[in-house]
């Protein structure tokens, strides 16, 4: 039986993890690397990296942390933020990551998915969704860190995506995220009800419970969590573990 | 010491293999050279051959006979010489006889088989099949040696939306339930192919790979 996957996410800027991880005694908690290696001992079942880099300069530093994380976890690695040409993807996937997620890039220039899918395959293309409720049962893509609103509708765009050969969805409820309040299930049963690939629930997690109704409620089959995993408040095992009880799918040891 | 290659004909992720095959190599102790090459002499000389790949089949065709050569050394060391080969994702697809993704290309031909789409009977499940899952074996296999599997064995990590459907029932050494059982290892005397990516399957592949090294088909 498939499992359903629990994805730790690291915001990685200039080539360090933004605010460290503190779960675990890392020789140096600002290192990604450090903190994937603790992830796949942890038992993490996929890993994402979002590289908030500013400047197109420093954009080579993830590479670097891409390979070297590569080097040591034998597990499945998702890297987004700033994914705007074929050749972006072309040397994230040549540095050993296993899909790319693309965001603004897919919403100022859908044929951008199109053209990724045919040359790389469904399999390593994430389109990333930032969605916000804009009034009751009415969900809209925003971009920019949930800052510009876009006049698209986010259950439509990510039927679009799909026809268009994206693999995967990583839907993000912005109007949730950093609050603790857990996923906007409404947006999130919406979208994966309406597309026939998988979609990964994010933003807002807080307990445990928020992951489990992800999958029961939200109708994900993944749950991407980044602060209660970071600062301790959880480890993978009590996720895992919470969400087994509560009868889904899980893997539990490696 | 022996010389394990990856082929590099343009698909798929090179270097994740190539560190899993060295990881797999040092935790068994085995002396084994692991090159990733797009050189058919590298090929016709190897001891064991690995033929990894993501992405569409007929892209991945395309790449392979891009390369000048290639598909000849890869008949002489697996067919003629009898070398050890292991097909990995759209690697094991291309050993069918026929891709039918998108439109019909013909495969390498080594395991009769159509390489079809997935067809979960559940309609909800989700399409491509990504994630880990179990495998249950269908027969013995060497590659298979050691490793827990079935319902509460250790879990393969899958993402694929077409697999193998053998010709012949007993070339399937494994499958994987998704609504209905998908092909997830296939086997002719000394080829092998899975589905699912050993090298990103953690402790099943780690121990799979190993398996791979030390086989004498």
């Amino acid at each position: 039986m498939l499992k359903m996957r629990v994805i730790p996410c690291l915001d990685v800027k200039d080539g360090r993890v933004v605010k460290g991880v503190n779960f675990i005694d890392l020789r140096d908690a600002g290192d990604p690397v450090e903190a994937a290696k603790a992830y796949d001992k942890a038992g993490a079942d996929e890993l994402c990296f979002l590289d908030i880099t500013a400047t197109h300069e420093n954009r080579g530093t993830m590479f670097d942390v891409v390979r070297r994380t590569a080097e040591a976890c034998f597990m499945p690695l998702t890297v987004g933020g700033g994914v705007r040409a074929i050749d972006d993807i072309r040397n994230l996937l040549l540095s050993g990551a296993d899909k790319v997620a693309i965001n603004s890039a897919a919403v100022s220039r859908r044929a951008f998915v199109k053209e990724a899918a045919e040359k790389f395959g469904s399999q390593c293309i994430v389109v990333s969704i930032d969605g916000k409720e804009t009034a009751p049962g009415k969900f809209e893509v925003f971009t920019h860190g949930g800052r510009k609103e876009t006049g698209i509708d986010a259950v439509e765009f990510a039927r679009e995506v799909t026809a268009l050969g994206a693999g995967e969805i990583m839907l993000t409820s912005m109007d949730r995220d950093g609050t603790g309040k857990g996923f906007n299930l409404a947006l999130t049963r919406a979208v994966a009800d309406a597309v026939s690939i998988p979609v990964i629930a994010s933003g807002g997690v807080g307990t445990l419970d928020h992951l489990v109704e992800g999958i029961k409620e939200g109708h994900a089959t993944a749950v991407l969590a980044a602060s209660i995993f970071h600062f301790g408040t959880f480890t993978i095992a009590q996720a895992k573990a919470h969400m087994a009880k509560a009868g889904i799918p899980m893997r539990m040891a490696t | 010491m022996g010389k394990t290659v990856i082929i590099d004909y343009g698909s798929g992720n090179l270097h994740s293999a190539h560190k899993a095959f060295e990881r797999a190599a040092a935790e068994a102790k085995l002396k084994e050279q692991i090159i990733v090459s797009a050189k058919p002499e590298v090929v016709a000389e190897a001891d064991r051959i690995v033929l990894p790949g993501v992405g569409a089949f007929k892209d991945c065709r395309g790449g392979l006979m891009a390369l000048d050569g290639m598909e000849e050394a890869m008949r002489a060391a697996v067919i003629s010489k009898g070398r050890p080969f292991l097909g990995i994702c759209v690697g094991m697809q291309l050993m069918a006889t026929r891709g039918l993704e998108h439109e019909t290309t013909k495969g390498l031909g080594w395991i009769a088989g159509d390489v079809k789409p997935i067809a979960p009977k559940d309609p909800a499940l989700k399409i491509p099949h990504m994630g880990w899952n179990t495998i249950t074996p269908t027969g013995q296999h060497a590659l298979l040696d050691g490793i827990k599997t079935g319902d509460t064995g250790l879990n393969a990590y899958f993402v694929h939306s077409y697999h193998v459907e053998c010709t012949l029932p007993e070339d399937v050494v494994a499958t994987a339930d998704y609504g209905g059982p998908v092909t997830a290892m296939i086997a002719y005397e000394n080829m092998v192919g899975t589905q699912f990516h050993p090298e990103k399957s953690q402790a099943l592949g780690l121990a799979l790979i190993a398996n791979f090294l030390r086989w004498k088909p």
